[in-house]
């Protein structure tokens, strides 16, 4: 019962190589649910902890195309198709003028899809986690550094783990509850 | 053993006093002093809004602009201000990409900067409108008359680069608070605090997959707004280029308005650096070498803005035409000689002030010089929109036109609206970037325990 409810172990560290260390050993054992917490980005983790997908090229490069070819589209279509009309006696096709706002549209839903696609892909907004209730856990964005394993991991085991972490120089161990519904 | 975890609280300690630091200057330095500053720009931003309403309740008629002088001081506005906030993006978004890290205590308020500055340019072309309530009629959308935008003018393509523009620095801006609005939610001492703070952070946990994610997007919209900000000015540029005036009809344009965007945009950053690097004491993260090498992109700035000046005159010796003689001609001897002569002493004498690095190093001549800079760059956009058109083609419609009180009073208020939000900027939040200056921190001890 009290298994269910656990989130997952919590380890709080006070230096970034204590916490790459134990990531280390946690990834090394075999546990593939594991995620960091920093105060900042740290690019070591990248190395050590399981890779995670990133899809934020991904979506840059559909916003981009998306918006070039709306841009082109409607200059194209309200120019040349819905309502030409000669001005200077250009063509009704004059795609050089057509290039500046093609452009802007382009850069524009890049970054709508960078800033959608990263804020999606990491799941927020999402205001309330278990992880938030964890003691000391407000210190994650000023000057500790936590790993957390969760409990959905296959090698998961309430008491084993417990053991394994206790093992590692840690400051300390949080357990982190899922919060009854 | 004992050794890491001496450095251990020696790295938190460290971590810590940044954070609280900066987390500070949203309730740190004097209270009262901040009520006064933003009482005095409040007030000079109600000017801004009295002056909007004269002319949209009176007409532009108000605005010192008459046929031949068609375009007035909203539009020398426009180019100035948007010029002003090229600055912030090439801080926050070259800069980055270029790998500069001295960029990370002053790009968040650059961003800002870029943020306001951009803003009260897109309402200068409005307020400059006859019919501002039409202004809406520049987006393509499917209309009961049945048309469309002129898509083969630059007017057009001007609304397209602004609004991005405000929209994508609008983006950048607020990604890069994200992590740092969870560590105010995290610091908050007052429970409306935590809950306003915590809806903006959108519930960031710090997650080492989210850093990771969230970089790769800082990095892409950076990339993206790197020939952004060349485009938007570029574009502005060609609004003036693509007409027959003499003194707007030029190829050099686009290039030179990029440069000088850059040249004011950076003296208006280390006009506001300056004094609150002071306020705020920040002399360990700004340091006079930061101020230095701001003041070294000025100065190779303001030497293209220079070299495109030479190229201007030099190409209208070169054609020999006489309307473009009699424009140069006009432009030194004519009625407003003063504002030529200004802006070559600001912007081509002063400017050599730079080479000296006593100059460079100083925070009060620097701060100076800054300032007389914008004005120079004011004083250039005033000669190409106004001494242009004043005398064209035909003697006899000649005219001289000069700003009436509205123009002024516009001018000034729109710089009270500015300095107004950034002063309510500082308060709301973290001016500079917590995380950036703890990962700068971070990097910079691996690098000296790398190293010994």
């Amino acid at each position: 019962m009290s298994e269910q409810r656990l989130h997952g172990y919590l380890l709080e560290f006070a230096d970034v190589e204590d916490l790459l260390e134990a990531a280390r050993h946690v990834v090394g054992i075999g546990y593939r649910d594991v995620e960091a917490f920093t105060p900042f980005p740290v690019h070591e983790l990248e190395d050590v902890l399981p890779p995670c997908s990133n899809p934020i090229a991904f979506w840059v490069l559909v916003g981009g195309l998306l918006g070039g070819l709306l841009g082109y589209g409607i200059q194209y279509y309200s120019a040349v198709i819905d309502y030409p009309y000669l001005v200077g006696g250009k063509p009704m096709h004059a795609w050089p003028a057509f290039i500046p706002v093609t452009f802007e549209l382009t850069v524009l839903f890049g970054a709508f899809g960078a800033f959608l696609a990263s804020i999606f892909a990491n799941g927020l907004p999402q205001l309330h986690h278990p992880i938030f209730a964890a003691e000391d856990f407000d210190l994650a964005s000023r000057d500790r550094f936590f790993l957390l394993i969760e409990a959905c991991d296959k090698l998961f085991d309430a008491q084993r783990t417990r053991t394994q972490l206790e093992n590692v120089k840690a400051s300390q161990l949080h357990s982190v509850d899922l919060e009854e519904s | 053993m004992k050794k890491s975890t001496e450095r251990a609280r020696h790295q938190g300690d460290v971590f810590e006093s940044i954070g609280r630091k900066l987390a500070a200057m949203t309730s740190g330095g004097s209270r009262r002093g901040w009520l006064l500053m933003f009482a005095f720009f409040a007030l000079l931003s109600l000017i801004f809004l009295y002056t909007i309403m004269l002319v949209f309740t009176v007409g532009v008629g108000m605005l010192g602009i008459n046929i031949p002088v068609a375009w007035g001081f909203p539009i020398i506005n426009v180019v100035w201000w948007i010029g002003i906030g090229h600055a912030g993006t090439l801080i926050s978004a070259i800069l980055l990409l270029l790998r500069q890290g001295w960029r990370a205590p002053i790009s968040r308020f650059a961003e800002a900067m870029t943020l306001f500055a951009a803003g009260i340019a897109g309402m200068m072309p409005i307020i400059h409108l006859g019919r501002p309530w039409f202004f809406y009629w520049l987006v393509p959308y499917p209309a009961t008359m049945g048309v469309w935008p002129q898509w083969r003018s630059p007017l057009v393509w001007d609304f397209f680069a602004i609004a991005t523009y405000i929209t994508v620095s609008l983006l950048f801006w607020y990604l890069g608070l994200v992590p740092d609005l969870g560590s105010m939610r995290d610091r908050a001492k007052t429970k409306l605090g935590r809950r306003i703070y915590g809806v903006f952070a959108l519930g960031w946990r710090g997650a080492a997959s989210h850093w990771r994610r969230y970089q790769t997007a800082y990095l892409l919209i950076a990339g993206l707004a790197t020939p952004l900000v060349v485009s938007v000015h570029s574009v502005i540029a060609l609004d003036f280029a693509v007409t027959l005036v003499p003194g707007y009809h030029s190829q050099v344009f686009p290039p030179y308005f990029v440069a000088g965007a850059l040249f004011s945009g950076f003296a208006m950053v280390l006009t506001l650096t300056i004094p609150m690097r002071r306020i705020f004491r920040l002399y360990d993260l700004i340091t006079s070498d930061h101020l230095e090498v701001m003041a070294k992109i000025m100065l190779a700035a303001g030497l293209v803005v220079i070299y495109g000046y030479v190229i201007e005159y030099f190409l209208i010796w070169y054609d020999g035409d006489e309307y473009h003689i009699y424009l140069a001609f006009n432009r030194m001897f004519g009625p407003y000689a003063p504002y030529f002569w200004g802006m070559m002493f600001i912007n081509v004498l002063l400017t050599q002030s730079l080479w000296f690095p006593k100059v460079r190093r100083s925070a009060g001549i620097l701060f100076a010089v800054a300032v007389v800079l914008n004005v120079g760059m004011w004083l250039e956009r005033y000669v190409i929109v106004i001494i242009s058109t004043n005398r064209d083609f035909l003697p006899s419609s000649w005219n001289t036109s000069f700003g009436t009180w509205v123009d002024w009073s516009m001018l000034l208020g729109s710089l009270g609206l500015f300095f107004a939000l950034f002063l309510l900027f500082i308060r709301a939040v973290p001016a500079i970037s917590i995380f950036e200056e703890k990962e700068l921190e971070y990097e910079h001890e691996h690098e000296e325990s790398g190293r010994s």
